[in-house]
């Protein structure tokens, strides 16, 4: 198989071409803008066929524009970060309401004020409930699977959902790393041309998208994308297995699991983040901590029932939130303990806000962390709930 | 034939899903808006005395939806399956020919 060494943005782009998107609709904003270059270049060197891209002047433009390629049958990508992101909320909800498989990387940064660039995931998770997918990538490789998952699940006859697939700011999306990327015709047979439920180019059989849901009939459809949700889960199982199979990385879990077979200790994140605790679970592990770390993948769906399997086996949890949901806590913390309550799992969970704009976080601040939950653990009482890590005191 | 004289909109089966499995899986309406009956949300419906009708059919052009249509007859009337009760109508026609009277329900 060819391998390439991309940044995560390329990555992206890659996969689209891969994918044979058909429509391309995007604002350039930084760190995404590299993603969208790449796309323009394709095209301006004859690299891919039937590839229209649309230059708009806003992301609720691009969305729009996404939403009407993919309302005709088309299969159309995106990009964005961001405030930008933000500037598509609206049209998030119409393009998962009207039920079209598009697919979008978000480059996650920080949303201002003060004015940032870096890595932050509380702008993609500020679109949670608009009925996105969202995966979660660790690193360029992630990326790159991810954006050719993501049309294959979206597009399934039983989810036929919008898929969000994230990757950080710089960290990734503009640091260069080796990607296995197959071959074209294995991509083809993984990933055929869509069967879309519905194309407004069906001129025979003439319908209105959307037009008005009365009290009478609004319910029902939003029960129906709430089906597809859960429908989803076993969707992302089978094609994350598949792509294992095939390609050899297998994504058939929606949270990872790292060394937590014994494990008393679990790190618990989003993200590229997890790449730094894996590397600092293997030094724990040396110093004789019990510890493991479990990436959430897949935020929505959320992996509900893995994550009670999980939450069965250890005595502490350390979420470790890139983000904060403002006046309450960690936006996964706040999931996860949502999750358990209902359960008669119950490990001892503390919430640590670390990285929220770029701030870095380090193998010894893993270390310090699992310090501080293995005394928290012997005293079976938590110091505090929410803890600022990085704060300068 | 004079192409003035217009027909009430095709009749069209108003859609009623009785059950979740019966709605089809996106919010399409099948066919057109023709199923979308909007007469529902009327409250007051105007009704046309054609003593004082000339028939100017300047209640014809104003109709926003448009719910009036031309009988044979060369008279107006009003297609109150979609007619909201916007008023416009009664406004704008010159001889008061048109009232709007709060509809019982």
């Amino acid at each position: 198989m060819p391998k390439k060494v991309v940044s995560g943005n390329y990555a992206a782009a890659y996969a689209a071409k891969h994918a044979r998107v058909e429509v391309v609709a995007a604002y350039p904003i930084t760190p995404q803008t590299s993603i969208i270059e790449k796309i323009a270049e394709f095209i301006a060197n004859g690299e891919v066929e039937n590839l229209q891209y649309v230059p708009v002047e806003s992301e609720h433009s691009a969305m729009a524009a996404c939403i009407g390629a993919s309302a005709t049958g088309a299969r159309a990508f995106t990009a964005t970060s961001a405030q930008g992101l933000a500037l598509m909320h609206e049209m998030l909800h119409w393009a998962a309401g009207a039920r079209l498989p598009i697919v979008m990387v978000d480059v996650n940064r920080a949303m201002a004020p003060p004015w940032s660039v870096w890595d932050d995931q509380t702008d993609s998770l500020a679109q949670r409930d608009t009925g996105w997918l969202q995966f979660y990538a660790e690193n360029n490789q992630e990326v790159y699977d991810g954006v050719l998952m993501a049309f294959k699940i979206g597009e399934h006859e039983k989810v036929n959902l919008p898929v969000m697939v994230v990757e950080s700011a710089f960290i990734l999306s503009h640091t260069y790393d080796v990607v296995d990327m197959p071959e074209q015709e294995e991509i083809d047979e993984f990933l055929p041309p869509r069967k879309p439920l519905y194309t407004l180019t069906d001129f025979e059989n003439p319908f209105s998208v959307g037009a008005l849901g009365t009290p009478a009939d609004y319910y029902e459809f939003r029960y129906k994308i709430a089906k597809a949700m859960e429908e989803a889960k076993k969707v992302i199982k089978e094609v994350g297995k598949e792509y294992g199979e095939r390609f050899g990385r297998d994504y058939s879990q929606m949270i990872e699991l790292y060394k937590t077979d014994d494990a008393e200790i679990v790190f618990m994140g989003m993200g590229s983040l997890m790449g730094t605790v894996k590397e600092a679970v293997d030094l724990l592990r040396k110093e004789g901590y019990k510890v493991g770390a479990a990436k959430v993948r897949w935020f929505r769906p959320f992996p509900k029932e893995e994550l009670y399997e999980l939450a069965k086996n250890v005595e502490g949890i350390a979420v470790l939130d890139r983000n904060f949901s403002f006046g309450q806590e960690g936006i996964l913390f706040n999931e996860a303990k949502g999750v358990l309550y209902n359960t008669d799992a119950k490990p001892i969970m503390k919430n640590y806000i670390v990285g929220i704009g770029g701030r870095d976080l380090t193998v010894n601040d893993v270390k310090a962390i699992a310090k501080n939950m293995k005394e928290i653990i012997q005293k079976g009482k938590l110091d505090r709930e929410i803890e600022w890590y990085h704060l300068k005191r | 034939m004079n192409t003035l004289f217009g027909e009430k909109k095709a009749k069209a089966e108003k859609m009623v899903f009785k059950s979740v499995d019966e709605y089809p899986e996106a919010p399409i309406t099948l066919g057109t808006t023709l199923s979308n009956f909007t007469g529902d949300w009327r409250t007051f419906m105007p009704v046309i005395d054609e003593s004082k009708c000339i028939k100017c059919y300047i209640c014809w052009k104003f109709c926003p939806e448009p719910a009036i249509y031309i009988k044979e007859d060369g008279y107006t009337a009003v297609d109150y399956d979609y007619c909201k009760g916007c008023g416009i109508c009664a406004n704008e026609c010159p001889t008061k020919a048109i009232s709007m009277v709060r509809e019982e329900k």
